[in-house]
Order: structure tokens, then sequence, then C-alpha cells
């Protein structure tokens, strides 16, 4: 394997561990106004992800990290070319930061149900927002011979990418739903079990939504699929998992249930991204105009230096990972310094 | 509406808010740990007090800390993206290394610290604090390392690229070790620990004034005095001028245009007030003769270089670059004289805590030291100008090809209400914690939940019986 394509698929894996650890406390933000009825409900469900959203949010900045240094001129060309939709994501980031920050910092009920309200909107407007531009990203977009990409707002929200988007707030709640199934007890553990099945059902529809129309509008997907029969296998096993996750839900087993939904949402990456491959933005225009992880990428020194880094600094990450969430494990208990 | 000119107006605004926290967490880190420290030894509750209390404070900022931040790295792809391509090889490694090494490191132990104070027995608690702390100062050292970058590069090479030329990496060792990194490092990292101290400072001097908490602002106040005071001292003889010979050996230009100078000198004057005129091209002001030589060169008879030797077009916004670089070194000067007073009124039987004029110069000290790192600053990003990479990449050259002005004035406007807001709040609820003052002791002593471990033997080890 050449450093180009280790460095797709590290990528990869680092927007999957953005999907499956912030996922899940999106998908708390987008649920909580539903199955969190009292005030301390709420604090369960904030605090259910309190002591974590934070480390799970930096898989999102060691995500953009990642592609300006391994593929510079993609991060340049989509983060220019759909600026008002980043400086849309940016603004919902820094409202969902301060809403977890700032609501239980006063008393008065109003104060917190506007920012119960602020979490839940920004939860739901990264989910949708990142979905519409991975659906684009899908689609391919109108890059130019000079990189540059001149997309308007409006028009990266075509019926796919809204299709991509709305499966996303799904995917996330639902991922989120079976987090929180582990985290509470009583009520409102009653409540967010009832909301499991419907989620399930509504997600799948609409992935198989999404699957269907990218077969048939999507070439370019398709075609590799077909040339190359084996990354099947990812979809294939995404839907395993997603029953497995049904079957463990049902046992009581909700921390594999956890788990099988974490490795769904990481298949379902994997299969687009295979499906991309080896094209990182898909010009609409002219097909010459493609970046893909050749074109786009840093030079073999720069590759090499951050392998290095990343095999140092990875393991370190997965420890305090998983130190941190040992030590929080069980049931959410509120205390004096809870938000 | 010009785009590139919207964006610099962007940027400068939205890197100094992002910059008002970091040091706050650097500095008020480096004390909590400290403070974390002599709970453990003394076992004495009234630290374990303070402790509870600042780390609410710590959380707040933190949080808006990290709200501001993604912004910055988002930026770069956004507004910048011809700089983008340029430097992707050499400057998106660096990030992406801080990335992996700092903020995971934060990331994952703030939670145990913001909430692991009754949860975790008092050394995992402080080994918390210890990481947390220890991330956000290694995360600023990745950050400086990729901006020293920019101001004196080095360990690369220029390729054609298919969207015009690029920086590519040719030894990573050059790259991390500009010669301009450890100096900055080092005057940032005291800078930091210099606006922590006068926070705390700051906030026990109200405390004092107000006849509240007595005994735990006596405490508070005389850990961070002793920082703040060594700090400052060597801050002003030593850090602070060791970045201004940095300058001057790989910025002469920036120099010039910090002190004003136009033409070269021999013995020249440093200016403690003055006004550049950048039509005649004259400084006026009131200066001590021959003192920049020796700063400079430690030779008052040393030449310095003048703007005139350079073309007009590398020069810097002169007049600007000198009003930001002389606010912070005349604040440089006043926090040595603060320093000396609060020592001197400290030792002569701690009169300190009487002593109201002082208690509340204290507690204006942190806006004035925010505002110090602030205008240092400016002084090196207005001073780089107009390069966006010294001497390699003009500004102007590094703009996204794409933005239309619209679309940068709505990103500005924006920004410019997002961010009055938040710091509205922050200042709000900054002032509601302070208000409300630290907990009883009975809420504090709370006993760890027993089922978690406070040492790594009885994590790994055999359990107790
Ligand atoms: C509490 C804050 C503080 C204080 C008291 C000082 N500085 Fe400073 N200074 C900074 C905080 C700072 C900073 C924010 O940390 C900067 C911005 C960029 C950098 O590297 O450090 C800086 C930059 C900076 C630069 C520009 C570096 C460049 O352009 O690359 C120079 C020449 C100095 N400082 C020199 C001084 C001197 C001679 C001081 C004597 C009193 C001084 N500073 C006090
Ligand atoms: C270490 C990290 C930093 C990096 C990599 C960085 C990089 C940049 C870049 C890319 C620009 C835009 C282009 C330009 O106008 O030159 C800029 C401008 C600017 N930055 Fe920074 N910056 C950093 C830290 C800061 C901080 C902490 C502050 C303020 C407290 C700051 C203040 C400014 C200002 C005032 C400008 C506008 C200069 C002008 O356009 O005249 N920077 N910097
Ligand atoms: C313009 C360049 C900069 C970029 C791209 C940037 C990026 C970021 C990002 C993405 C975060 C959030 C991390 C998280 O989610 O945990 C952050 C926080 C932080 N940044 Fe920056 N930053 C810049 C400038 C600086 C500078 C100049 C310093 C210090 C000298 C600094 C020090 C920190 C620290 C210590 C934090 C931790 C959060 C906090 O302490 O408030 N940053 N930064």
């Amino acid at each position: 394997m050449s450093l180009n394509v280790i460095w797709y698929v590290l990528f990869v894996i680092v927007i999957a561990g953005y999907l499956i650890m912030d996922g899940f406390d999106l998908g708390v933000g987008i649920l909580h106004l539903f199955v969190a009825k009292t005030d301390e409900e709420r604090r369960i469900s904030l605090n259910s992800i309190g002591p974590v959203w934070d480390g799970n949010e930096v898989w999102l900045v060691l995500g953009g990290g990642a592609l300006f240094a391994a593929f510079p001129l993609v991060y340049a060309s989509l983060f220019s070319g759909f600026y008002i939709a980043m400086m849309l994501v940016l603004v919902v980031l820094i409202m969902r930061t301060v809403a977890i920050e700032f609501r239980s910092k006063e008393q008065n009920p109003r104060w917190r149900s506007l920012w119960d309200t602020v979490f839940f909107l920004s939860s739901l407007g990264i989910a949708l927002l990142l979905g519409v531009a991975f659906g684009n990203i899908m689609a391919g977009i109108p890059l130019d011979e000079n990189q540059n990409i001149s997309a308007s707002l409006l028009s990266l929200l075509s019926p796919f990418a809204l299709l991509v988007g709305v499966t996303t707030i799904f995917m996330l709640a639902l991922h989120g739903a079976i987090y929180l199934t582990m985290k509470t007890e009583g009520n409102l553990q009653a409540r967010v079990r009832k909301w499991i099945p419907r989620l399930m059902i509504i997600f799948f529809v609409f992935n198989t939504l999404v699957v269907i129309s990218t077969v048939l509008q999507h070439q370019t997907i398709t075609e590799r699929y077909l040339a190359e029969i084996w990354p099947i296998i990812f979809p294939a096993l995404a839907l395993v998992a997603l029953i497995v996750a049904a079957y463990m839900l049902r046992q009581g087993r909700d921390f594999v249930a956890f788990l099988a939904s974490g490795a769904m949402i990481a298949l379902l990456l994997f299969s687009a991204a295979a499906g991309l491959y080896p094209n990182l933005l898909i010009s609409s225009i002219d097909p010459a105009y493609n970046l893909t992880i050749f074109n786009a990428a840093s030079e073999s020194n720069t590759l090499t230096v951050m392998l290095v880094i990343a095999l140092i600094g990875l393991p370190f990450v997965l420890l305090y990972t998983a130190g941190v969430y040992y030590i929080f494990r069980g049931k959410v208990k509120l205390t004096p310094q809870s938000y | 509406m010009n785009p590139e000119l919207l964006s610099r107006f962007q940027f400068a605004l939205t890197a100094s808010f992002h910059f008002i926290f970091p040091p706050i967490s650097m500095g008020l880190g480096l004390l909590l740990v400290i403070i974390g420290i002599i709970y453990v030894r003394t076992g004495n509750p009234k630290w374990r007090q303070i402790s509870f209390f600042w780390v609410k404070v710590y959380g707040l900022v933190f949080a808006m800390g990290i709200a501001t931040g993604i912004v910055q790295e988002f930026e770069f792809g956004m507004n910048w993206a011809q700089y983008s391509r340029f430097v992707g090889n050499i400057f998106g490694a660096l990030l992406a290394a801080e990335g992996i090494f700092a903020f995971f490191l934060e990331g994952g132990f703030l939670g145990l610290m913001l909430f692991g104070g009754n949860r975790l027995g008092p050394r995992m608690w402080l080994l918390s604090t210890f990481m947390v702390v220890f991330g956000a100062h290694f995360s600023a050292l990745w950050i400086l390392m990729a901006n020293s970058w920019m101001q004196t590069p080095a360990g690369y090479t220029i390729q054609p690229g298919a969207t015009g030329p690029q920086a590519v990496m040719t030894s990573f060792a050059e790259v991390v070790l500009t010669p301009s990194f450890f100096p900055r490092l080092l005057h940032v990292w005291v800078a930091s620990w210099m606006v922590g101290a006068s926070l705390m400072l700051s906030v026990s001097a109200w405390y004092l004034l107000k006849n509240r908490y007595v005994d735990l602002s006596r405490s508070a106040f005389k850990v961070a005095l002793p920082v703040f005071v060594i700090l400052s001292i060597t801050q002003a003889v030593f850090f602070g001028a060791n970045q201004a010979i940095e300058v001057t050996n790989y910025q002469p230009v920036k120099l010039a245009a910090m002190e004003g100078v136009w033409e070269s000198q021999s013995c020249a004057p440093m200016y403690l007030v003055g006004w550049v005129n950048e039509a005649e091209m004259t400084t006026t002001g009131i200066s001590i003769p021959c003192l920049l030589s020796f700063l400079a060169y430690q030779n008052i008879n040393a030449t310095v270089t003048g703007l005139e030797a350079f073309p007009a077009d590398v020069w810097a916004p002169v007049n600007l670059t000198f009003q930001v670089y002389h606010l912070m070194i005349n604040l440089g000067g006043l926090f040595v004289l603060i320093s000396l007073l609060g020592a001197l009124f400290f030792f002569w039987k701690r009169r300190i805590f009487e002593t109201r004029w002082l208690l509340w110069i204290f507690v204006f000290s942190i806006g004035l030291t925010e505002l110090a790192t602030l205008s240092g600053w400016w002084t090196a990003e207005f001073g780089r100008q107009p390069w966006i990479v010294w001497e390699l990449l003009l500004t102007a050259d590094a703009i996204s090809p794409i933005l239309t002005g619209s679309q940068v004035a709505f990103s500005v406007g924006t920004f410019v209400v997002l961010y009055s807001i938040l710091f509205i709040l922050f200042i709000y609820l900054l002032n509601e914690k302070i208000q409300h003052g630290p907990e009883e002791l009975s809420a504090v002593e709370e006993k760890p939940v027993s089922s978690l471990p406070d040492s790594f033997r009885e994590i790994f080890g055999k359990p107790r019986a």
C-alpha cells in the first residue's frame, strides 16, 4: 500500500471515530427534548455526555487537521468552496458548546429551557449539515480547473444531499438513544427504549433510499462497486451490525448493542469511502478535475512524518479515551459538580 | 466590499478573541496544579475549597477556548485557501500533530478534572488536572511551532504545484525548531502564567476588599503573588528582551517598524511613547538615547537598520505596529512596578491585605495582562505584514480566490454578533461565580465515591480487602 492509500484509510478512520464518538452525544442532543421531561431528567441526559463530549469533538478537530496535512488541496477547495455552509457548521458547533456549558449555570427555568432548545437545534444542525456536505461529496460538486468550487448554499441543498442529511440525523439519534439506555434508569430509560424501534425503522427506510438513489444516480460510485466487487462486504456487514444491535437490545444487552451500532456507522462510512476511492472530490464539470488521494496529497516526506506522529499518538488517544469511559462507567448520578 | 480586507479583519477578530482564553487555561491551570499539590501534602481542606471554586471558572474558560478554537482551524481553509495550498505540507502537519498529541489529552482529562472532584480521590484528581494543564501547554507548543514557521520559515523547499508554488518539507527537525520558536514559546508561556496569576490575584483582591472569604483569599493570594512577581520581572528583563533580539536577527524590517526607525543609525534611541508619521517618515516622542541599540545588540554603538534600507512595499503598517508594541512594553514595565509594590507591601508586615488602593490595582490587573498578551500578538502579526509567510508568500496572494465580498461580510457580521453574545454571557457567568464564591466546606468534603480509585496501584493492583 502506498502512503497515500494509508492516509486515505487513516483519514476515513478518524472520520468514523468522529461519527461514532461525537455521534452518540449529538444523538443525545437530538433526542433529549423528546425523552427527558423533567429538569432532573434533562440534567441526567446532559451529564451522560458531560465528561466526554469535548474529547469526542476532538475527532472532528483531528479530522480537519489530518485533511489539511495529508490532502491540503482538498482542505483548501472544500472549505473555501463551502464557505457559507462551513460558517453555519461553526455557528452550530459554537452554540452547542455554549448550550452544554451554560445551561445549568442558572436556576431560572426559562434560561434552562432556552439552552435546552439551543442544544437540540445545534445538535440537529450539525448532523444535518454534515450529512448534507457528505451527500454533496458523494454526488459530485462543480469543481473547476483551478480547483475552485463555485456552489451557492442553495445549490448544495439537492434532494439527494438532503436525504443523506436526514438519514444522518436518524442514524445519530438511534446511536444516541442506545447510549442513553446504557446511562439511564427508570422512567427516562423506559421512554428511550420505546423510541428505539421507531428510530431504527425510520433510519432503515431512509438509508435504503440513499442506497437506491446512489446506485441509480451516481455512476462513479456504482462503477467502483461493479469493477471490484469485494467492498460489498462493507454494506453487508453494516446490515448485519444493525440486526445485531436490534437483537441485543431485545436481550437487554445494551452495551453490545451500542458497540454494534457504532460498528454499523463505521461500516456505512467505509461503504461510501470504498465507492469514492481514489477520489476525494468528484468534479461534476469534468472528471479530469477530480481531486484524488494522489493529486491532492502532501509530499511523501510529510506523509511519512505524519504517519509516525499518528502511530505514536493514536495509542495514547485510545488509552485515555478508554480510561475516561471506564472511570465514568455506569448510570449517571448527579453531584454538585454536574452540569 | 473587498474580501481580502474583510478576511483580515475577521482573522484578527477571531484570533484575538480565541487568545483571550488559552492563557488562562495555561496560567490558572498551573496555579491549580500548585494548589492541588499543596492540598495533597498538607490535607488542609481550605485548599480543596479553593480548587473547587477555581475549577468551575476553569470549565467556563475552557469551553470558550474550545468554541473559538475550532473557528481558527476552519478559517485557514475557508478564507486563506491559497495559503493552505501553499503551506499544507508543513503547517497542516503541525496542526494535525496538535490535535493528536494535545487536544485529546485535554479533551480526555477535562471531564475528569471538571467532574472528578467528588468522584476521584485527591491524588487522581490532581493527576487529571495536571494532564489537562500539560495538554494546554503542549497545544500552545504545537501551534506556536506553526506560527514560528510562518515568521521564520526553515526546512522547506518550494515546488511548483497544480495551483501555484507549494512549500514542501525537507527536514522535519528544522521545521519544528525554527529560530524564533524557543524564544516565542517561552515568552508566550510566561505571559500566560502571568495572566493566570493575575486572574487569581484579581478575584482574591476583590474578596479582600469586600471582606468576604478573607482567609481563603489570603491563601490564594499568597500562592499567586510570588508567581506574578517573579514572572513579571523575568518577562521584562529576560524573555521579552530575548524576543526583541530574535526579531532583530531574523526580521529586521519588523524591528524597524516596531520602533519607528526610519534611517539606519548607531546608538539608536528607544521610545517610551511616540507617534509615527508615515507620510513624512518621522517618529516623534519621548525616548531614551542608545537604548534600542543596546537591547537589540547589547552594544550601544551598534547600528540598527532603518526602514529606508528596505523597499517600501515590505514595510508593515508602521504606526500601528509601533503603537501596539509600545503598549505591550509599557504594560510590561507597569507589571514590574506593581510586582515590586506588591512584594514590598507583602513583606512589610503583610500590609498588602489592608492596603485598599493596592488591592484595587490588583483587581484590575487581569484586564491589563490580557491586554498585554493581545498587543504582543498584534505586534507579531501586524509586524509580519505584508507577508503571511515571511518573505515567501504575501497575505494578498493567500486569500481564497472565489470568495465574494458579501460572503465574507456575512461571516464577519455573524462573528461580531456571535462573539459579542458569547463575551457578554461569559462575563455574566464569571461574575455570577465570583459573587457566589467558594462552596461551604461540607460540600467539598464529601467523601469520594468509594468505588473509584485514588492511585494507579488501586486501579491496576489487587483490590484492597
Ligand atoms: C503578559 C504579557 C506580555 C508582557 C508583559 C510582554 N509581552 Fe511581549 N509578547 C507577548 C506577551 C507579553 C505575547 C502575547 O506572548 C507575544 C505575541 C507573540 C509572541 O511570540 O509573544 C509577544 C510578542 C513580543 C514581541 C514580538 C515577537 C515577534 O514579532 O515575533 C516582542 C519583540 C516582545 N514581545 C518583547 C517584549 C518586551 C521587550 C517586553 C518587556 C516588557 C514584553 N514583550 C512584555
Ligand atoms: C499561533 C497561531 C497563529 C497563527 C498560525 C496565525 C496566523 C495568522 C494568519 C493566517 C493571518 C491572516 C493573514 C494576515 O492578515 O496576515 C493572521 C493575521 C492576524 N493575526 Fe494571527 N495567527 C496566530 C495567532 C494570533 C493571535 C493569538 C492573535 C491575537 C491575539 C493574532 C492576531 C492576528 C492579527 C491582528 C492579524 C491581522 C494582521 C493584518 O492583517 O494586518 N494571531 N494570523
Ligand atoms: C490561529 C491558530 C490557532 C488555531 C487553529 C487553534 C485551534 C484550536 C482548537 C481547534 C481548539 C479547540 C480544541 C478542543 O476542542 O479541545 C483550541 C483550543 C486551544 N488553543 Fe488554540 N488555536 C490557535 C491559536 C492558539 C494560540 C496562539 C494558542 C497559544 C499560544 C492556543 C492555545 C490553545 C489552547 C491552550 C487550547 C485549549 C483550550 C483552552 O485552553 O481554552 N491556540 N485551539
